[in-house]
């Protein structure tokens, strides 16, 4: 019998209001570091390495339905397939010949670059990853691919598929990294224009799979079906990769500006498998602070003396 | 009803091994981890919560506050949500768990349920407060969750105490 309970008379250790204030503090504690300083990701890593075999079992019955479908539509739609298979074969032609002209025209750029002096446009190779799992919380819109820091993954790397771009790397694990995608709630990309190269910050949107132009004047020109891609000035998203395409303008007069709301191009919410973007475009450092803002921070200097 | 008043067979009072609150608890942790998506993520019931109220409810003096701090630092990390975001809602949830205990084992299920749903709105609300503090919004489905919990904690409550009678039972057969 557990009657142990009548025993604890004595001791039972700190009340649990105690345990309450101790460990409430722990965590807001912890809440704040991890919030505002970012200190603990190791820990983190550390901790996955615990949770990660959980979380690799728990996906094994999907994965396993999927497989199991994937065996019956084999062997029930051979037809549909094979015709799948010839339409991808003439789209590959198709792309063969464009992309023998891209690179004729890349090479083409290339020397005009150089005639008028201009830098040349980075490279970037891609790797392919495979989504595990999209993140278990209702706030944020994050997935967790297969690839880690060993295969030269890092944080800020840009994730796109074959259409355009989906997120960034935002954390890395030992055997995972997470992409946040481009319509999480507030997370920003530089965007461009296509149609008259006007430069503005696409946000996402959150809850729904959208995005939106915050700061346009409700003068600007920008029309619906108007297609943005990255422009490229924050060094962090390589220029010109489709982002969004405008579906929806409310000019209101009250408002100072308008509100755009946009669609990915990107199958943000669809695919299993990705690429990221393993070099960065390296920007040129940001030139040292005016003379006169030194003595600024000097004066300030002083005035903490 | 059969189940209403469990608590007074003496069966009950059995001890529980570790394994099995260890094992119950990977199994809540498990089940979190299915992948639920969309709407289902916004029905998902926390199982960690439920199994963790369960364990505080009844054996207060095995698993308690600091254990359930514990699993929060694990769910906060495989939710990658913010540490000790997880960690203080359930704080707050074994307190309630803790220190209502008796109340609740005088209970039948069914009152035992209304406190429940009490303990795990608190313990929802403390998640998206913590989340609007830091993030400055909230999504109000969210607390969409706190049902679909509440309504497990029966057949949960059965299940569990169906475990235990089965290994009491096969125990004393051996």
């Amino acid at each position: 019998m557990d009657n142990t309970q009548s025993f604890r008379f004595f001791n039972r250790g700190p009340s649990p209001v105690v345990r309450l204030v101790f460990f409430s503090v722990l965590s807001l504690l912890l809440l704040f570091v991890d919030a505002r300083y970012r200190y603990l990701e190791s820990t983190r890593s550390a901790l996955s390495v615990l949770v990660s075999p959980m979380q690799r079992l728990a996906i094994l019955p999907g994965a396993l339905w999927q497989q199991v479908g994937d065996f019956f539509i084999t062997q029930s739609m051979q037809h549909s397939l094979m015709a799948e298979n010839d339409e991808m074969h003439q789209q590959h032609q198709s792309d063969a010949a464009q992309l023998l002209q891209l690179q004729a025209l890349q090479l083409e750029n290339q020397q005009l670059r150089k005639l008028v002096e201009l830098p040349i446009r980075d490279e970037f190779t891609t790797q392919l990853v495979e989504i595990i799992y999209a993140e278990r919380d209702v706030f944020n819109r994050r997935v967790l691919v297969n690839k880690g820091p060993g295969a030269d993954v890092r944080i800020g790397q840009v994730v796109v598929d074959d259409a355009g771009i989906v997120g960034q790397i935002t954390r890395v694990y030992p055997w995972l990294s997470e992409v946040t995608l481009i319509t999480e709630k507030d997370h920003a990309v530089p965007v461009q224009v296509v149609r008259n190269g006007l430069r503005t910050i696409l946000f996402g949107a959150g809850d729904t799979s959208q995005l939106s132009l915050r700061y346009m004047p409700v003068n600007a020109d920008i029309q619906n079906d108007d297609v943005l891609v990255t422009s490229g000035i924050d060094g962090v998203y390589p220029p010109g990769i489709p982002v969004a395409r405008v579906i929806k303008i409310e000019r209101d007069a009250a408002y100072p500006f308008a509100h755009v709301t946009c669609l990915p191009v990107a199958g943000v919410d669809k695919h299993r498998h990705l690429l990221i973007l393993s070099s960065l475009p390296k920007l040129s450092v940001r030139p040292a602070d005016s003379p006169a803002s030194d003595a600024d921070k000097r004066a300030k200097a002083r005035r903490k003396n | 009803m059969p189940y209403l008043n469990v608590s007074a067979k003496p069966e009950i009072q059995r001890p529980v091994g570790n394994t099995f609150i260890v094992l119950s608890m990977l199994a809540a942790l498990f089940l979190n981890g299915l992948p639920w998506e969309g709407v289902w993520l916004m029905l998902r019931p926390d199982f960690v919560a439920l199994v963790l109220l369960y364990w505080c409810m009844h054996k207060p003096w095995r698993v308690g506050i600091g254990l359930s701090w514990a699993m929060g630092i694990l769910a906060d990390v495989a939710d990658a949500s913010l540490f000790g975001q997880h960690a203080l809602a359930y704080t707050l949830l074994a307190f309630g768990g803790v220190v209502l205990h008796r109340r609740l084992q005088m209970f039948d299920l069914r009152q035992q349920t209304i406190h429940v749903f009490g303990i795990l709105v608190l313990t929802y609300a403390m998640y998206a407060l913590v989340h609007w503090q830091v993030n400055g919004y909230v999504v109000w489905p969210y607390f969409l969750g706190c049902l679909t919990s509440t309504a497990l904690w029966a057949p949960l409550n059965i299940m569990i105490q169906a475990m235990q009678q089965k290994r009491v039972d096969r125990e004393r057969r051996s």
